[in-house]
């Protein structure tokens, strides 16, 4: 029976949160209540990337398209929408021009991006196989086990030009080609899915929202490879991704997709779920390989790769999310398609996560070869605030920031290490005139330090002093020869740690040194933050002739330093003061100043 | 508390593997690389790893014990100790940090009398800083047993605190 209409909503991880479970039931049993159970479904699907504006809704076929719509929302597009045929103006994303900007792709958001790895996201339920197989799923997969042979796949993969989209961006055939030259029947196919770089989410939200993708392609590398097992180790953070996961392994199973013979054929291949439990550094291959055996994740020194010397000392193939979820296009519609997205050396397209201070945050594909201001301005819509870009930051903690000069540059693998920064995975985090940039690399040299395995010396010692060293400045103790030293320790433990963990940690303050020396001076000559985030290096004060000793700020300070009564002048007592602004937020009348 | 009062409490809380988890162990115990999935289910149980429970998990798995608190302590995932009734995470990733979750957790911390990592002395809430959960577009957030709260302000924490408190 086909319905006439359809409401599709987001149920990923952000927009569950902001309660779009209940609007699902909220609409279903409004749909019920006005007799259009035969006519309306009500789908629930995976991220369409706009998470600002969450939760979304999309109603097919006319494919308008609301945004931040609440449970209670549910009854008036039922009956206004659905029953009366006329939108629900104020829900629209620009309900000025109610019109214009009623399909998703009237909306500046989705105007420049080419959704390939998101093609199901926010289209189908994950839960339904049948919805992944109506939109050209596991075709791949027939057209390899019964037209393709193993070096046809391979070829096809080296046309297409993929890199691994975990960060490194190596030729994803070749680590295929490796394990595959390997002799013996005992391999393993693996899905990283550990996403550990903090304000990342894109592989998440494909496996909420198109996990069949990744299965279909870990078995299409089962079969060119010779394996018959694929492991997906997955952060235990994703409690819905792992969810959606489990149930999409036994439907496929169910179907014959999977397990033993599949589609009559004499391949067999299955996939099992290990849970990672907390450790960035398990985004690395050989600490995850450590971990999916029950151990410490602690990296080992290559080579032997993985890809000859892996899980359990065999052969295995180890491609994160993303790159699982390009394949089954690239197989269907040929690499020779693929490779004409992007740039010379960067093929295909690129999932980002784009926040901070932004206007739009939320996901993001583009072509590789997109310039970061296309991103932040184009699709992101801008700073939040009218405030002043300043940097962004790509590749999280192992990656740089970008200042304002280099904001044309085209997004691909090569150009963001010219400029000290690297693609990583994907995040993308814009900051504004009010962030400080030695605040921000504290953050991640921070983040790193503790993420450190202390396996080897370098990252251990090396990621400790770095962070001691950058604390001095932030707190006005720092001197030009911590500058020095700083780039001596940096290109030291890019050298010589053991793995892309140590030697991606110095890259934030590098970059820091190399875009950003002026601010980083001010700290050390004149002890002055500009963005006033560096708390020992601020000072609130109350303005005498501007207070009228309301008592506000008093009353909101946390650790009752500001003294004076009712209609006189307060003070604030520095030693005493922990700088946290509260009285600057709470003052009605300028009369607290930061300086 | 005084150290027999504490050793009350410890008795009191002596801990053992019911049955589902022991036959969730036998399921694994031949599987390679069981540890962690192992110990995933013991946590999700108790909701920590408790010390005498370690010691059965070793005997059963035929683990030194050694092996088993080398992975609890490399992980942030495994505790060791008792999480409070109600478990509050502060998002502590780059999105929400850029956007005040350092405040929250300040706030926090100055509200419940605890740290970061601790429980309140009434066993109620515990504190945890957590990496990105994956919602920052609505950055800062915190979550409540696992319910998200986005697009905070610190003064909005005391009337989230105070609808779980007693519950």
């Amino acid at each position: 029976m086909a319905y006439k209409q359809y409401v599709l909503v987001c149920s990923g991880t952000a927009c569950e949160s902001s309660k779009s479970k209940d609007l699902i039931q909220n609409l279903n049993d409004e749909v019920r209540k006005a007799g259009l159970a035969n006519d309306v479904q009500v789908v629930k699907t995976g991220c369409f990337g706009f998470c600002e504006k969450g939760p979304i809704v999309k109603v097919l076929p006319e494919e308008t398209f609301y945004v931040q719509v609440k449970p209670a929302d549910a009854a008036e597009i039922v009956a206004e929408h659905l029953v009366k045929g006329r939108p629900v103006s104020r829900l629209l994303y620009d309900a000025a021009q109610s019109k214009a900007h009623a399909k998703l792709e009237d909306i500046q958001f989705y105007q420049k991006q080419v959704r390939i790895v998101l093609r199901n996201c926010g289209v189908i339920d994950p839960d339904s196989i049948d919805e992944y197989i109506a939109r050209d799923g596991y075709v791949a997969l027939e057209k390899v086990l019964f037209e393709m042979s193993a070096d046809d796949v391979i070829n096809e993969l080296k046309k297409s030009g993929l890199r691994g989209r975990g960060g490194a961006g190596f030729p994803t055939w070749r680590k295929w080609q490796f394990t595959k030259d390997v002799p013996g029947d005992e391999k393993y196919i693996m899905c990283n899915a550990d996403e550990g770089d903090p304000g990342a989410y894109m592989d998440r939200s494909t496996l909420e929202g198109d996990p069949h993708s990744v299965l279909e392609a870990m078995m299409i590398a089962g079969f060119t490879c010779g394996s018959s097992k694929g492991v997906i180790y997955i952060r235990a953070e994703y409690p819905l991704a792992i969810e959606r996961l489990n149930t999409a392994i036994a439907k496929a199973k169910d179907y014959g997709l999977m397990g033993e013979k599949i589609l009559g054929t004499d391949f067999s291949f299955d996939i099992e779920i290990r849970l990672g439990a907390g450790a960035f550094v398990c985004g690395e291959e050989t600490a995850l390989i450590a971990s999916t055996e029950g151990g410490r994740g602690m990296p080992k020194p290559r080579p032997p790769f993985p890809a000859v010397k892996g899980l359990w000392n065999k052969p295995t193939v180890i491609n994160n999310v993303e790159t699982w979820a390009s394949i089954p296009v690239i197989i269907m519609r040929g690499g020779d398609w693929y490779a004409r997205i992007g740039t010379e050396t960067s093929k295909g397209t690129k999932v980002f996560a784009l926040t901070g201070k932004i206007n739009n945050s939320g996901l993001v594909e583009v072509p590789m070869g997109t310039t970061l201001r296309e991103i932040i301005y184009g699709i992101g819509g801008g700073i939040k605030g009218g405030k002043a870009f300043k940097a962004v930051q790509t590749g999280g903690p192992s990656g740089g920031l970008i200042p304002a000069q280099y904001l044309d540059t085209p997004i691909d693998y090569e150009n963001l290490q010219k400029l000290g920064s690297i693609v990583g995975s994907g995040g993308m985090i814009v900051m504004d005139e009010d962030d400080c940039v030695v605040d921000i690399t504290r953050f991640y040299l921070d983040f790193s330090v503790d993420e450190s395995c202390g396996k080897c010396a370098p990252c251990r010692i090396g990621g400790r002093t770095l962070l001691n060293l950058l604390d001095k400045v932030a707190n006005g103790n720092g001197t030009v020869a911590d500058v020095e030293q700083m780039q001596t320790l940096s290109h030291a433990m890019q050298r010589a740690s053991l793995c892309g963990l140590g030697q991606t940690t110095p890259n934030p303050v590098l970059s820091v040194i190399r875009h950003f020396k002026d601010e980083l001076m001010e700290h050390i000559d004149h002890k002055h933050c500009p963005a006033g985030k560096c708390k020992n290096l601020v000072r609130f004060t109350i303005d005498p002739d501007a207070c009228i000793g309301c008592t506000v700020c008093a009353r909101r300070c946390p650790v009752s330093c500001i003294s004076g009564e009712r209609k006189v002048v307060h003070v604030i007592d520095q030693s005493r003061c922990v700088k946290c602004g509260a009285c600057l937020e709470a003052c009605k009348f300028g009369a607290v100043l930061k300086s | 508390m005084s150290i027999a009062k504490k050793q009350v409490a410890a008795v009191e809380e002596i801990q053992t593997l019911t049955p589902e988890l022991k036959s969730f162990i036998a399921e694994w115990k031949d599987q390679p690389g069981n540890l962690i999935m192992v110990l995933h289910r013991v946590q999700q149980h108790f909701g920590y790893v408790p010390r005498e429970i370690a010691f059965e998990v070793a005997d059963l798995l035929g683990t030194p014990l050694a092996k088993i608190y080398g992975v609890i302590t490399f992980y942030h995932f495994f505790k060791m100790t008792k999480p409070g009734k109600h478990t509050i995470a502060v998002c502590m990733g780059t999105a929400c940090y850029l956007k005040g979750g350092q405040q929250l957790l300040d706030e926090l911390e100055a509200l419940l009398g605890a740290k970061a990592d601790e429980v309140t002395d009434d066993g109620e809430f515990s504190i945890t800083a957590v990496r990105c959960i994956g919602c920052c577009g609505l950055a800062p957030v915190l979550t409540v047993d696992g319910e998200v709260y986005g697009n905070l302000k610190p003064d909005q924490l005391a009337g989230i605190v105070a609808k779980y408190r007693g519950k």
